[in-house]
């Protein structure tokens, strides 16, 4: 019988299905950060649990980590302590960690793909939303809570309601300065944030297939904020030619055994979804969020919305609330609204290609007078990759600033905030009240948009640069 | 988790409704690493009142709290029952509960009795008129008792529960009785094979 790509990898996973509330599922893969795992930790200690299988377990220090200079210390005692206890509970249950400043240390959704741990047709689990973006290579990955992270630990397995399926399918092929996040950001918007709740959503369509694996994973990545779990993307040529080389993934003839083995994971001609979402690609435009919440989505080229245009009353007092918090007048030409802070980084846009694309709309020119623009690389290998093709250079003699690894501005855990009031285009995936920095406005944005903005001081595309 | 039969002892009576989970535990306490630890958190700004019924000498050591309507209101924070269990309590009384929070509790062994609101008024008189009074909450038999006063009254705990208590199983450990089904299927074909990732001592290929 023709099975989704979810169906498949589900239904390899089953341990034993008695009753719905009794699933089991086998988890390929733990990944572990410093925020949701130490209680966890402590609940193993508590039981006298060991980790059932710590080979299948790796960590990393990502959202408390400060991405100024690796040699100063961590400053905020409580964030040092957390990061230290990761080290700590990772030595004694002997799980791999990279510790801040380990040259494979970045972001939990980074690492996983770039030293080619995520491998097509795998169950994935961390204790993070974002969780979501490994669904680009054909694995069912999702976040998890903190009990469920020790449960996880201490069994390899976790209970689980078996999810619906949709597919969200993108037809034709995407306009020229239309990027990953773009389609996000249009998929979000279509869907709402609850749109995709208790499904697992699976991308098709000429536009997808035509993305690089960065952008697969931009796009997997913001499924949360459609209200999914997971995000799902079928393996092909993009994918195995992108694993191939990761010194995680096998070698030699077991190589091409696996590459057998994950190009099954795509969804069979003839099977049927429980929920079906078609978008023309012809209809995305650059766009950015306005608001804050991520469906709050207007066109690079459009105007605030006003709040009468609303579906019914509660839309409404939720647009004027958001346009309270973020200070915006309706009718306000986007392209005429200056910001103050500039952010380039975070699971969903700190790859390399996101780091190209920004670098490419900077190179020769200046940040805008007033402006803060920083640059963080996901991951040291992607540090180390830009500063090979020299695109380090390119940003500090634009005036950027070039950081170390780590979620950074992309909430506020750590150092890098934004001040009340103050506006940023960032490259992040959420722009809810707060999130960077109390009072902060946050603007979703593409990294190229992003970098295009830093320089004009407002918000601006590339193309407009050469103008 | 313990199994937990009966929980026995005496009775601090919290008049209050609508506790909320941000009030059992204010939130500057999330950022802690530790599970434990977080009784000195318990109700910490209610606290800082010399007056407030824990501050008060005759309910020291007391393991049930008897509280108004809707306990644990509010946020899902697990954080909240820590709180209770590290101070602790071992069982709460009260006429309705917040939703997640008994979740919670069952996770954590937190015993959740559920009274009618007159039969909490007449236990909450008893343990102010003594706070000495012995107070008794059975699982097994699902009813909560005052022996000294002849006041007994009975709750209903969902069987799954009820079960998860009377064995002292958590989640994990209800996983951990299916070892034998994960076992196998570790071996079997269908586990897929995670070959070439990790290095021979277990570690990360990098
Ligand atoms: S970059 Fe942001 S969204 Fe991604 S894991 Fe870090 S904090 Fe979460």
């Amino acid at each position: 019988m023709a099975r989704t790509l979810f169906e498949k990898i589900w239904e390899e996973h089953l341990i034993a299905s008695a009753g719905a509330d009794q699933t089991l599922i086998y988890i390929d893969l733990h990944l572990v950060h410093e925020v949701t795992s130490p209680q966890a930790f402590e609940g193993l200690r508590m039981n006298g649990r060991v980790v059932r299988r710590p080979e299948r377990t790796l960590a990393t220090a990502d959202h408390n980590v400060p991405t100024d200079s690796l040699s100063t210390p961590v400053k905020d005692p409580i964030s040092r302590r957390q990061l230290e206890a990761l080290e700590e509970n990772c030595e004694e249950f002997g799980i791999t960690v990279f510790p801040r400043g380990h040259e494979n240390q970045g972001i939990v959704h980074i690492i996983g793909p770039e030293l080619g741990v995520t491998q097509p047709g795998m169950t994935i689990v961390c204790g993070d939303s974002h969780t979501s973006t490994h669904g680009a290579f054909g694995a069912l990955a999702f976040g998890i809570g903190t009990s469920e992270v020790e449960h996880v630990l201490a069994t390899q397995t976790l209970p689980q309601q078996r999810a619906k399926t949709m597919s969200v399918t993108i037809e034709g092929s995407t306009r020229a300065g239309v990027t990953a996040k773009d389609l996000a950001l249009a998929i979000v918007s279509t869907l709402g944030t609850g749109g995709g709740s208790g499904y697992v959503l699976e991308y098709r369509g000429e536009a997808i297939r035509d993305l690089s694996m960065e952008g697969r994973m931009t796009v997997c990545n913001m499924s949360i904020e459609a209200g999914a779990r997971a995000g799902l993307i079928g393996v092909d040529d993009t994918t195995i030619a992108y694993l191939r080389d990761r010194p995680s993934v096998p070698k030699g003839d077991a190589l091409d055994e696996a590459i057998a083995r994950w190009r099954t994971f795509v969804t069979d001609d003839g099977a049927e979804f429980d929920a079906a979402v078609v978008l023309q690609a012809a209809d995305i435009v650059p766009s950015l969020t306005w608001g804050t919440n991520p469906a709050q989505v207007v066109a690079l080229d459009g105007t605030i919305p006003f709040p009468d245009v609303a579906a019914d009353q509660d839309e409404r007092d939720a647009t004027q609330r958001a346009l309270a918090y973020m200070g915006l007048t309706p009718g306000t030409l986007v392209r005429s609204i200056p910001v103050d802070v500039v952010f380039i980084g975070s699971c969903t846009n700190s790859r390399i290609e996101d780091l190209r694309a920004a670098a490419a709309a900077a190179r020769g020119r200046r940040v805008a007078t007033g402006v803060r623009a920083l640059v963080v690389p996901g991951s040291h290998r992607v540090k180390a990759q830009a500063e090979s093709e020299g695109l380090d250079q390119i940003f500090l003699d634009a005036g950027f600033e070039w950081r170390e690894p780590g979620c950074s501005m992309c909430l506020g855990m750590n150092p890098d905030q934004l001040k009340p009031e103050q506006r940023c285009a960032s490259t992040s995936n959420r722009n809810f009240e707060g999130r960077q920095g109390r009072g902060g406005r946050t603007h979703l944005v593409s990294p190229a948009v992003a970098a295009a903005t830093a320089v004009m001081g407002r918000f601006a595309s590339p193309d407009e640069l050469d103008a | 988790m313990k199994p937990v039969r009966v929980v026995e002892g005496r009775a601090v009576p919290l008049e209050r409704s609508d506790v909320d989970t941000d009030q059992i535990i204010p939130s500057d306490w999330l950022k802690r690493v530790e599970r434990t630890g977080f009784g000195r958190g318990l109700f910490s700004e209610w606290r800082d009142d010399p007056d407030f019924v824990l501050n008060q000498q005759s309910y020291v050591g007391a393991t049930i709290l008897v509280a108004g309507p809707r306990f644990g209101i509010g946020s899902s924070r697990e954080h909240a029952v820590w709180a209770l269990m590290d101070y602790g309590f071992e069982a709460i009384i009260a006429p309705s509960f917040g939703d997640i929070f008994v979740n919670n509790s069952s996770k954590q062994g937190l015993v959740i009795a559920q009274l009618g609101h007159d039969d909490v008024d007449e236990l909450m008189a008893i343990i102010v008129a003594d706070p000495t009074t012995l107070v008794v909450v059975d699982v097994d038999q699902q009813k909560v008792e005052v022996p000294q006063a002849g006041w007994q009254r009975g709750f209903t705990l969902d069987p799954m529960t009820r079960e998860r208590l009377l064995n002292g199983w958590d989640d994990i450990s209800l996983t951990l009785l299916r070892e034998a089904q994960i076992t196998t299927f570790e071996a079997s074909e269908k586990a897929p094979d995670l070959v070439g990732i990790f290095d021979e001592a277990g570690h990360v290929r990098s």
